[in-house]
Order: C-alpha cells, then structure tokens, then sequence
C-alpha cells in the first residue's frame, strides 16, 4: 500500500465508505491469502467480529522468528504467518500505544508509520514489514522525553478528549506532514480522514495539526 | 473577583500521556499468567437455551475452563444478566471460554453446542403493543426503572382510532400534567398534531469495554473502561457477589463512553468471575462487533406531539406521547428526559405527558448524551421554525419569546431550575453569528445546491449534590485533591479540582489529582455522566477544601496566638492578616495536623460521609492535614443549555449536505476551563450531526438480524463529515446555588447542533419538516422530488 492508496482511500471515505472499506483491505486480504492460513487469521484477528458466527477453523501456523525495525530498534520476535502488526506490537513488544478500535481498517486508531507512511496496523501483517522502518506513537518524542512537535501542538490545543484515537491521529498528523510540511487544512482534514474520533475532537485535531505545521523546525 | 485558576486554561496531567501512548486503557494492561477469555454470543433475537454441550471444548489442549449463566450471580429482571440462559437480542452472551491464548479460546466456543429453542421476538414496540404482538421477553413487555415489568396490550380500537400514520395513543404507564390543556388550545392560533420517530443509535465508543481482571489476597483487581470511578464500586460488588472494600477498580483512562459506561455493566463482571474458577488473571478483549452488542445505544422514540402556538408566537399547549424502545432490558428513562426538556425549554403553559416504555429484541439501550433531551430537539425546534413561518415571525425571535429563565419549571414536578441563561445565549450566538446578516442567503440556490440558515437549541440537567470531597495537605506542603470521578475525556476532573485550589490559593503545580485507581483512596463521587461534573464535584471539592482551610486557621491560631478568624491564606500559607509575615507554610500546618491528631489527621470523621469516603480518608489518616465533608450546600433542579447556528448547503441532486458555518454557545454557569468547555461544545456538536443525519441502528423485521454492526455502516460522523471549522462561545454566567457558580454542558450542545442542522435542512427544502430522525439523502431527494417518502411515518429500521 502507497501513500496514494492511502490518500484515494480517505478521499472516498464520505462518499462510499463500504468502498473505501474494501480498497483498503483489499492489500491485507491478499496477503493474508498468500500465508495460507486463512481461516485461523479470520479467528485470531476477527474472532467474533462476526460475533454469533460459527464458521470453521484450524490450529494456528508456526511461529518464525524474524527481525524487525521498530521505534529505530531491531527487535526480535517470534511471529505467527497471520499475526498482524499491530498484535506483535502490543502484545510481543509491549507497544500499548497502538489501540485496536475495530481490529478492521475502519478506524484509524492502530495507525503507525512503515517506511514515513500511514498504515493501519490491525491490517498489515507483521511479516510484510521485514526490513521496512515501523514507527509508532511511542518512537516519536526525542531521546530525553521531549514532545514531537506535533505532540507538542497536541497538548498545547487539548485536542484529545477520550485519547483513545489520539495515538493514531498523531500518527497520521506526522506521516502527511512529512510528506507535505505545509499543508491547507482542507489537505489536513482529507489526509486525516481515516482516522475517525467518537469524542469528535476534529476541530481541535486540525487546529493542533495546523500549529505543528506552522512551527519553523517540524521535520 | 480576580481568580488564581477559575476561567484559566491549564495543561490537564493525563494530556500528555495521551498524546504520547502511556496512557494505559483497560486492554493495555497484563498481568503475570493472564489468560484469554472469549464469549459464545446468541445467534438468534429471542429463545431458550435448551441445552449446553461443551465436551469437545473442555476436552482441546490450552481450553482452561467455561462460565455459564449457572456459574454467574444472578441479576434481578428486568436488568441485563451477565450471562444468560435465554437470550434476548442477537449478540447477548451466553458463555465465556477461557483458554491459554485468544485463537484456542475461540476454537473452543466454536465447539460447543448450544440448543436454543427460538422465541417469538419483536423489533418495533408498536408490534408489541398490538392485540396479540408478541412479547420480548417471557416476562412482560412494558416496564423501566420505577415501572414495573407488566404485559401491556393496546386493543384493536386503539390503533383503529389513530388513523393511517398516526401514533395510537392506548393506555400509558407514566403521566404528568399541568395548567389547563384544553383552554390552551382553544387558544392556540395554531396547533400542529404530528407523529414522529427517532432512531436509536449505536454509542459506539472509540475504545471496545475489554476487561482483565484477577484476585490477590481476596480483593478482586478490576481493569475497566469506565467514565465512572467510585460510583461504580457498589456495582462492581454486586455483580461479583463481593464486599465493595475488595475490589480494587483500575480505570484511570476511558476511550470514551458517551453514558454507555457511566455505571458497571454485566460484561465487567466475566473476566473477574472467570479468573476467580481459574486462579489466574483473565483479559477479554472485545471487538468490534461485540462492542456494538454489549456496549448498548440509544433509546429510539416513536411519538406523537400536539403543540399549539398563540399569534405571538407563544408555545400554549403540549401534548406529548411517547412510545420507547427500551430494547431487551430496562435500558435507560429517555422518555422522563423527553418530557421535561419540552416543558423546560418551551415552557408551554399547560402540558401533558404520556409514555409507554416496551422491551424489544435489540441491543441493550443506555444513556446517551442527552437522553430524551436530545430526541425532542430533534423533533420540536423544526416545528417551531414552521410556527415561525406561519405566524411571521424571526426564528430567533419565537426562541426567545418562549425561553427559560432562572426559575422557570421543569417537568411534571414543577421545579424551579436554578439559573437559566438561554436568553443570552440566543442573543450572544445571533450577534456573534451575524443572524439577521445571514438570513439573507437562507433559501438562496446555486445549481442544484440551496443554502439553509437555522438556530437550534437544547437542554440537560447540569448536576447533582450530596456526595464528598477529600483533599489532603503533605508535610512537603502539596495539596492532593482525591477525587472519585472518572476520565471521561472531559479534563473535569482536574478542572473541578481546581475549584479546591482556588480555595486554598495554592498554584497548580503544587497541586497532585489523585484519581483513577482504588488505592489512591478516592472519596464517594457521583459518576460522570449526566453534565454533572462541573456542578457536582465543584461542590464536593469545595466542601472538603472550607473543611481544610477551617482547619489550617485553626492550626495557625492554636500555633501562633489569636482566633482563627485573624487568619488568611495564599501562597501555600496561613498567616495573620494584621500581620503576613507571622504564618505557617502549608507544609508545616500539615506536619502540625498529623501532630494533633484526631480530626485534623484523619483520625476522626465526619458521620455523614459515605463509607466508602470513610474508608479512604482512614487510609489516608496521619499522612497531613484531611479535609473531608459531604455537601450539604443547597442545591436545586440544575439546567444547562446549549444554542446552535449553522448555514448549511444542501445539493438536492444528491440530498448531501455540507455545514458551512457553524457557531455553538453554552449556558454553562461560570467556565472554569476554557479550553475544556471548547471540546465539549464543539465534540458535543459533532456527535449531534451524526444522530440528526447520519446514524442509525437497523434490524431485519423478519429475523432480527442487524444490518449496520461496523463503524461504516453504523456512520459516526468522519473528519469529511462536519465543519473544517467551529466557532464556540459561552455566555458565562454563575449558577447562584454553586460555589464558585459552575455547571455542567456535556449534552445540549449535541441537541443544539442536531437541531440546527435539521432545521437548516428544513429551511433549504422550503420549510419541510420530516418529523424524524436521522435524516438521510434519500429522504431529502424524495422532498426535493416531490415524492412521497419511501417509509411510513411510523416505521422503524428504514433502510
């Protein structure tokens, strides 16, 4: 997924939300496939998404431990075919950060960066991240604790209320702009789309993304 | 009054750790050996579980053990069990399995077999009431809290007499009036008599109610999602069948709520009772789909009012009526909300109000932001805009004619409410908005897009009294404020402990809120819900800090000579007024109290606090200087309002619209904390455009299956779906009966911006009233077409 599968998928969202829903999946779903473990990742990803469904299952696959890059780290850890990044994350590298919402590309709160660019990580696998750069909410402040600056405008315009989503709407705050420093808030409120906020702090998300824009040394 | 803190932003403490991941929910926490708990939910709306076949389950590797309705206390009717040997609506647990990890616990629920014996189920309340509907539960049909569970059938006469498209109005089970309707009505120049239906919709919190729980030493350790703290703990001790004193409740952070997570609820029960069969920690993560389950909706209306207008705009009379689907269990008394906010901010002269609360085969129903409140905003201001028009009169202007002021009653009680300020939030909000300027556009059309310019406005109670407050003053000389409200996202729980600051004249950051976990020792407080906190605990919190400085005087005057009345405080010191430089730091008036002992320590307490303020303030006994007291402070019917105006595009091609502009203003009381207030307003707000044009929950008639269970299809309003941007203001006047003159605003401003929206829909389409909520483009196309609507008027789950 591209940052402009990324965009069209958030551009389409008012319009045609169920197809937005299918685009953005479509990746993972492949993917998924390709591990052939179909049915267990069905169970162990969305087991009871479906809620009353009873559909069939098999054991899971076997573990393989693989190197990933995270938080500018190499962490080793044993990872299911089907486990999904944001799965590893919280519950092998204890990156609680990263908030699962729907478990199903409909939210946006499990959010983080793969290569500088936005993904859910409740539909990435985490074995499609080998040798790329993941970054989450937790690998953003410096070295001595000190506020990203998009943080930083964060707290400064109190525009989480719950927090909940919060993780992910910083995320996607830093991965547009890195990708556009100077963004109108019109492109600000497009790019953040995909990350939805029941509290609706939208306004005062943007406000927040606007005054990170608009600091001299944002990166 | 100059203030240290009161009308100052601040940075909330939990802000940062929000911003930068640490802040841990429920599901962020592990303990050693935790376990996974997955439920077996029912599959169909209604039936009897016959028999439970879990052999195979139990016997898999991994699979620890299972917790069955038989295993659970059990919940009095018509409350929402834990688990449940006959399912009410599709998704209600039946059964939890535990096992090593989350896949083999759903492997092992995929095993078991469970006979259900199907049940006549219902949808639609009307369905029930009708001669011979069945019933949704075996128990009774009707019924709520202070209603008891009955079977209610309206006869074949009563849904005769009410025409096509009308609401039948049989027999109700809660009524009030006042004043003399008939003679209103005579005198009415216009009476609208109009059936309308409001959806329910799915709260839908960011965050699903995952659990993990485990025992140490006979205390239950709970890690919940809950906007609530201490008022939940009774709760918690009756589900688990425990001791309050022995739950420990971990709930420092809550991904919202909304009033579904104001009080415990059933599913926060398993995890803790599975952990107690098993002897290890148990997490249950809930998805998604489970959430919208469990994690309970609005309650949906069908009604009928009868309102009638003198020439001058005056609301006269109203006669409501309503029918709500409580779904399954007793859910939530919208109805109550709903007949007061119409008395309250139409304040019509003479009224009468009728309602029937009926189970349905849905999911569980809970508060939802404006209860009640909310539903009539949406039905009665488009109405009062089509009065406007009839009678020629500005839109503002009929508002205004009919607003409350400070003692206007509310409800069948006739209360006088507190402090009412709509008035100056109508004219505030017209002037800052520009309404007379704006209204020129209203109607204006451009292709096929058409501008409407409308107000909308609505009302909640806005606090409670009777609960307590604790402070403590440490040797190091820092004020802790313990509170025992939760973090609902509002930042009132710092906000409101800074009312104890004020008090004390002491600087924020000497200032530490101790909150969110039992073992901070947290005083009984109300939960937060209801736009009580900033009435509420500002008072609890202001009680305990006069109950801390009486004592610090004292202390001062025992210590340095005098009566304590030659005493004042500032700067973290009490010192002599005829002479500032004589005093104690607070520091050493601490180490002074823990020195005296008895009352000033904590070793000694008040009669009238709450057992468990009793318990935590004895925790806390001889660690400094305890404030401690209940609020006895007079209080009353407390009213919060909020007012919305918004100009909006509407294309009648595509029946979309877009909000242009839009500025909201709330009758708060006086603001405490600005920036806080602006998340509320604006968030309030946004919530509204989805309940009055994007949200709804929609069942199949025929099986009672859902159809909308996801974010996209349930539609909570998106970034694309609102104003790129929103303008707030406050009208900033105090509440007589609170300190400091604080109240609460979380629901009105959600009602105003519903309101406001529809209306402004209305005014695009000609004046067009739906009489129902949401509205949706398909409804907006069919006016535009001049087509008559795909649903009948009393139809619910449409589309």
């Amino acid at each position: 997924m591209n940052e402009s599968d990324r965009g069209g998928a958030a551009a389409l969202t008012a319009a045609a939300g169920e197809e937005a829903a299918r685009y953005s999946r479509r990746e993972f779903i492949k993917r998924v496939i390709a591990s052939g473990a179909v049915a267990s990742a069905a169970v162990y990803v969305y087991g009871g998404l479906q809620g009353c469904g009873r559909g069939p299952s098999v054991a899971g696959g076997v573990e393989r431990l693989i190197s990933l890059n995270v938080n500018g780290e190499v962490r080793r850890v044993d990872v299911l075919p089907q486990e999904t990044l944001a799965m590893t994350l919280r519950y092998k590298l204890g990156l609680t950060g990263t908030k699962l919402g729907c478990d199903r590309a409909e939210c946006g709160a499990c959010t983080v960066l793969i290569d500088d660019v936005a993904h859910y990580s409740c539909s990435t696998l985490t074995h499609s991240v080998r040798g790329r750069k993941v970054v989450t909410i937790e690998g953003l402040a410096g070295p001595n604790g000190e506020l990203h600056p998009v943080q930083q405008a964060f707290v400064d315009e109190l525009a989480p209320q719950c927090g909940f989503c919060t993780p992910g709407q910083v995320m996607a705050a830093v991965a547009l702009l890195r990708q556009n420093p100077r963004p109108t808030r019109e492109e600000a409120r497009i790019a953040l789309s995909g990350n939805l906020c029941r509290c609706g702090a939208y306004d005062n998300y943007l406000n927040a993304v606007m005054r990170a824009a608009a600091q001299p040394s944002e990166t | 009054m100059a203030y240290k803190h009161i009308g100052k932003d601040f940075t909330p403490h939990d802000v940062v750790a929000k911003v930068t991941g640490q802040a841990k929910y429920a599901e962020d926490f592990r303990a050693e050996g935790m376990v996974f708990c997955r439920l077996l939910l029912s599959p169909m709306p209604h039936g009897r579980v016959r028999n439970i076949d879990a052999s195979e389950a139990l016997k898999m590797e991994g699979v620890l053990g299972i917790l069955t309705a038989d295993d659970v206390p059990a919940i009095p009717a018509p409350n929402a069990p834990i688990l449940t040997k006959e399912p009410m609506f599709v998704g209600e647990p039946i059964l939890a399995v535990a096992a090593v990890d989350e896949t083999t616990a759903q492997d092992a629920i995929e095993k078991i077999k469970v006979d259900i014996e199907p049940l006549p189920f219902t949808i639609d309340p009307l369905q029930s009431l009708f001669p011979g509907g069945p019933n949704a539960r075996s128990d009774g049909n009707v019924g709520n809290v202070g209603i008891e569970l009955q079977t209610l059938k309206w006869t074949a006469a009563d849904f005769a007499r009410a025409g096509e498209g009308k609401l039948p109005m049989g027999k109700a089970v809660e009524e009030w009036s006042y004043g003399d309707l008939d003679a209103a009505f005579a005198k009415a120049k216009i009476v609208y008599d109009e059936t309308f239906v409001t959806a329910s919709n799915s709260h839908h919190s960011m965050e699903p109610r995952s659990c993990m729980a485990y025992w140490q030493n006979g205390k239950c350790f709970v890690h919940a999602s809950l906007q609530s703290h201490t008022y939940t703990i009774p709760q918690i001790a009756q589900y688990l069948g425990i001791d309050p004193q022995d739950v420990v409740l971990i709930a420092e952070y809550c991904g919202g709520g909304f009033g579904s997570k104001g009080s415990a609820y059933p599913s926060m029960a398993i995890p803790a009772l599975m952990s107690k069969k098993l002897g290890r920690p148990v997490m249950m993560r809930i998805s998604r789909a489970e959430e919208y389950f469990i994690g309970s909706a609005r309650n949906g209306f069908q009604g009928r009012i009868r309102i009638g207008f003198g020439a001058d705009g005056k609301v006269l009379g109203v006669d409501l009526f309503i029918v709500q689907d409580n779904a399954a269990n007793n859910g939530f008394w919208d109805f109550r909300g709903a007949g007061e906010a119409v008395s309250l901010v139409y304040t019509p002269t003479a009224m009468r109000f009728r309602a029937v609360p009926v189970y349905t085969n849905l999911p569980s129903r809970t508060a939802q932001r404006g209860p009640g409140q909310n539903q009539m905003a949406c039905i009665v201001e488009p109405l009062l805009d089509r009065a406007a028009r009839e009678l020629g009169i500005d839109r503002v202007e009929i508002r205004l004619r009919n607003a409350p002021v400070t003692g206007s009653p509310v409800g069948g009680e006739r209360r006088p409410v507190t402090s009412a300020y709509v008035r100056e939030a109508l004219e505030k909000g017209a002037a800052r908005f520009n309404w007379r300027e704006k209204l020129r556009e209203n109607g204006k059309r451009d292709g096929s897009k058409v501008i409407g310019v409308a107000v909308g406005q609505a009302y909640h109670p806005a606090g409670f009294f009777g609960f307590d407050g604790l402070v403590r003053i440490t040797p190091d000389g820092k004020l802790h404020i313990h509170t025992g409200v939760g973090n609902l996202g509002t930042f009132s729980h710092s906000a409101t402990a800074r009312i104890a600051a004020e008090v004390l004249k002491v600087d924020w950051e000497n200032c530490i809120v101790e909150r969110g976990d039992s073992r901070r020792h947290l005083p009984w407080n109300i939960g937060q819900f209801g736009s009580n906190t900033s009435y509420t605990m500002s008072r609890t919190n202001y009680v305990a800090a006069m109950d801390a400085l009486t004592k610090l005087k004292e202390i001062a005057a025992r210590e340095l000579g005098g009566s304590p009345d030659d005493y004042d405080v500032d700067g973290s010191r009490v010192f002599q007024k005829s002479n500032p430089s004589r005093g104690l730091g607070y520091g050493e008036a601490a180490q002074r109290a823990i020195d005296l002992g008895g009352r000033y320590s904590g070793h000694e307490l008040p009669q009238d606090i709450h057992p468990i303020t009793r318990a935590s303030a004895s925790a806390l006994a001889g660690t400094g200087l305890i404030g401690v007291a209940k609020d006895t402070l007079p209080g009353g019917a407390t009213a919060a309002f909020a007012v919305a105006f918004a100009k909006v595009e509407v294309d009648l091609e595509t029946g979309q619209h877009r909000i242009l502009e839009f500025l909201t203003v709330g009758d708060c009381g006086r603001v405490i904390h600005p920036m806080g207030l602006a998340t509320q307003l604006k968030g309030g707000s946004v919530q509204g455009f989805g309940l009055a044009c994007l949200e709804h929950i929609v069942y199949d008639p025929q099986n009672g299956l859902p159809a909308n269970v996801g974010l996209y299809q349930a539609k909570p309003p998106t970034y694309l779906d609102v104003p790129a941007e929103m303008q707030w203001d406050a009208v900033d006047k105090p509440d007589p009966t609170s300190p400091l003159g604080t109240k609460g605003i979380g629901e009105p401003p959600m009602g105003a911006a519903a309101a406001a929206l529809l209306c402004a829909i209305s005014q695009a389409l000609g004046g067009h009233v739906f009489n129902r909520t949401p509205v949706l483009p398909d409804m907006i196309i069919n006016v535009a077409a001049g087509r008559s609507q795909s649903h009948k008027p009393l139809q619910v789950h449409t589309q």
